[in-house]
């Protein structure tokens, strides 16, 4: 059976609680791949080269490789350049970029460091999720510490290379997790996703070229750099480089972080979260955060968690949240709750969306309450057709996927909903 | 209009951005005023205008957008729960009911003492620690039990 792994969430052990902290992390080969390149004056195209060898692919949803965005910023760019980290993490069932910044916060700092080097960035931004105040905290922490210790700053470890990094806390919006949402939230104002083109790597903070990547993409570069990314997608399957979190909630004995290699069975994954609550049998998995198709469960079981792999089930691998239903749960409620959050968090600026969100969560919520009608069903069908792809961010497509695919895999229960005005299970 | 130490912080976030970009502190500014305040007044937004140098109507814009500012007094603990899926899964939803019954009162509510507002929360980023709760916005409690929450509120109220 797999064992887990521990690449980015070296450390965490609620034992030692002071694993965090940069003389810890130092001990941990921490700063080495840093050092590793101002020592060696390696030129900052190797590294881009390093990271595209290692597959290693957005950790924040969409999956894009790394290398490849890195390489779409002007080099030749005179003026401010910006890099930003995206810790919103606020697509439900996702809690790992938590766990990276509370137990190990430099390998962060240090991931930053090195993608600033490799783009010739001066300047970067952490945006954290606002309900986290205490991992907020801590990052302030962590920042000082490799201030102070020189791995921040003018002129680092005594090289041509500068970099500052601050902390920017947001303050409950789930949309803020959408990349150019979360530049506009930077920039004061509210979060409301940008038209696309032109893309971040020419306009983004500030009108200046910037790169965005998720906490867990920039935790995963300091080993790239120290083994090499042959190595790191090694670690992996062809395609899909290296280790990957897996946030685990729902129906298991033990919900939690599980830092795997990508290829891993689902069946061991699961099993490593203690097993199905109460012995309980697998109805359905969303195995990449709610804005991901859900899976029946027999499919999930026979499916390996890596980015290739979910896609040829049906599903996405997304953020890696895997939330787990056993057979007590009504899917009609499940998605009633889902469709709910997504009108909630609709910024409104697309007719699509601001309204279609409305209209799947009342047509949802009338199906749950005994108040559906045979047509519903279709008219679900039409309006998901009608709210994807026809809106300026993902959020629209986000909150038609779930509700296609619940339909898709569960639609006998919808229409028992319907037709006896009660639950199935 | 707001306490010297609360300036100092928010001195501290604008420090932060580009010197010509004083609007990215807001908002902290806002959170910073809130932690003081309690809640976010017409006058402290238009103070945070000013301070910053922006149109008071964008201060609005940003109070109104984001879910964690109080645009009205509430209750001394707003405790807002998680009941999204992945917690619903694992007690949120009970969590929820339970506080509802010990408070007597239904979500976006305050308590006749004035001690307790209660809100329901969107994915705070906690879901293998469910049920999970924030209390004003800074502290998380986690793995929320009926027991837990008895403990909660006594401390609270004393
Ligand atoms: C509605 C919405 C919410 C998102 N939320 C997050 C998030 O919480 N964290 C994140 O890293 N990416 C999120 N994303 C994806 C980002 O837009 C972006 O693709 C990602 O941060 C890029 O980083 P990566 O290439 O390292 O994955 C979200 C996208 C959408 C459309
Ligand atoms: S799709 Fe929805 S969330 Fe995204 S920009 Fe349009 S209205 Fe806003
Ligand atoms: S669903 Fe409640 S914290 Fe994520």
């Amino acid at each position: 059976m797999t064992q887990p792994v521990q690449i980015i969430l070296a450390g965490v052990d609620p034992a030692e609680p002071d694993n965090w902290r940069l003389r810890n992390y130092l001990k941990r080969d921490g700063y080495v791949a840093l050092k590793k390149i101002i020592a060696n004056k390696i030129p900052p195209e190797a590294i881009i080269e390093e990271v595209k060898k290692s597959a290693l692919r957005g950790r924040g949803g969409a999956g894009f490789p790394t290398g490849l965005k890195w390489s779409f910023m002007p080099r030749q760019y005179e003026g401010d350049k910006y890099l930003v980290c995206n810790s919103d993490e606020g697509e439900p069932g996702t809690f790992k970029d938590r766990d990276i910044m509370q137990y190990n916060p430099h390998i962060l700092i240090e991931g930053m460091l090195i993608a600033a080097y490799a783009m010739g960035v001066k300047t970067g931004y952490n945006y954290v999720h606002g309900e986290i105040w205490k991992t907020y905290e801590r990052m302030e922490e962590a920042v000082e510490e490799a201030r102070q210790a020189g791995f921040l700053g003018n002129k680092i470890l005594g090289s041509d290379f500068s970099f500052q990094l601050y902390n920017h806390h947001g303050y409950g919006a789930y949309i803020c997790g959408e990349e150019t949402a979360l530049l506009e939230s930077i920039e004061g104002k509210k979060g409301q996703p940008r038209f696309k083109p032109p893309f971040p790597a020419s306009f983004g903070l500030y009108g200046k070229p910037t790169t965005i990547n998720n906490t867990e993409t920039f935790a995963s570069v300091p080993w790239i750099i120290r083994h090499g990314g042959e190595k790191y997608l090694q670690l992996g399957r062809p395609n899909n480089g290296g280790t990957k979190i897996f946030s685990v909630s729902g129906h298991v004995n033990k919900p939690g972080n599980y830092e795997v290699p990508l290829g891993t069975p689902f069946a061991e994954l699961l099993e490593m979260a203690g097993g199905m609550r109460g012995g309980r049998k697998l109805k359905g998995c969303i195995p990449g955060g709610s804005s991901m198709p859900v899976l029946p469960g027999d499919v999930m079981m026979k499916t390996d968690m890596d980015y290739d792999s979910i896609a040829k089930a049906g599903s996405m691998l997304g953020s890696g949240a895997v939330i787990i239903m056993d057979d007590t749960t009504c899917m009609v409620k499940a998605l009633e709750r889902l469709s709910y959050f997504y009108y909630e968090e609709s910024c409104g600026q697309c007719t699509p969306c601001r309204e279609g969100t409305g209209w799947l969560y009342r047509i949802v919520n009338r199906i749950e309450h005994g108040k559906g009608r045979p047509e519903d069903l279709d008219l679900l069908d039409n309006l998901a057709d009608n709210i994807q792809g026809r809106t300026i961010c993902a959020l629209g497509d986000a909150a038609a996927m779930p509700v296609r695919a619940m339909l898709q895999h569960f639609r006998d229960e919808f229409a028992y909903h319907i037709e006896h005005k009660k639950c199935m299970v | 209009m707001l306490s010297a130490e609360s300036l100092e912080k928010i001195n501290r976030e604008i420090a932060k951005y580009p010197a010509d970009q004083k609007q990215s502190a807001v908002m902290s500014a806002l959170a910073i005023a809130q932690d003081e305040k309690g809640w976010l007044a017409t006058e402290t937004m238009n103070f945070i205008a000013k301070y910053l140098e922006m149109p008071a109507i964008a201060v609005y814009e940003v109070a109104t957008f984001y879910n964690m500012y109080n645009l009205k007094p509430l209750g001394k603990y707003k405790i807002t729960v998680c009941t999204n899926l992945p917690c619903a899964l694992s007690g949120g939803n009970v969590a929820a009911d339970y506080l509802k019954q010990k408070l007597g009162i239904g979500f976006n509510e305050t308590t006749a003492d004035g001690l307790f507002t209660l809100k329901e929360g969107e994915c705070m980023g906690a879901c293998g620690d469910a049920p999970v709760l924030l209390v004003n916005n800074k502290r998380m409690c986690s793995f929320m039990s009926n027991d837990q929450i008895d403990q909660l509120l006594e401390e609270l109220r004393k």
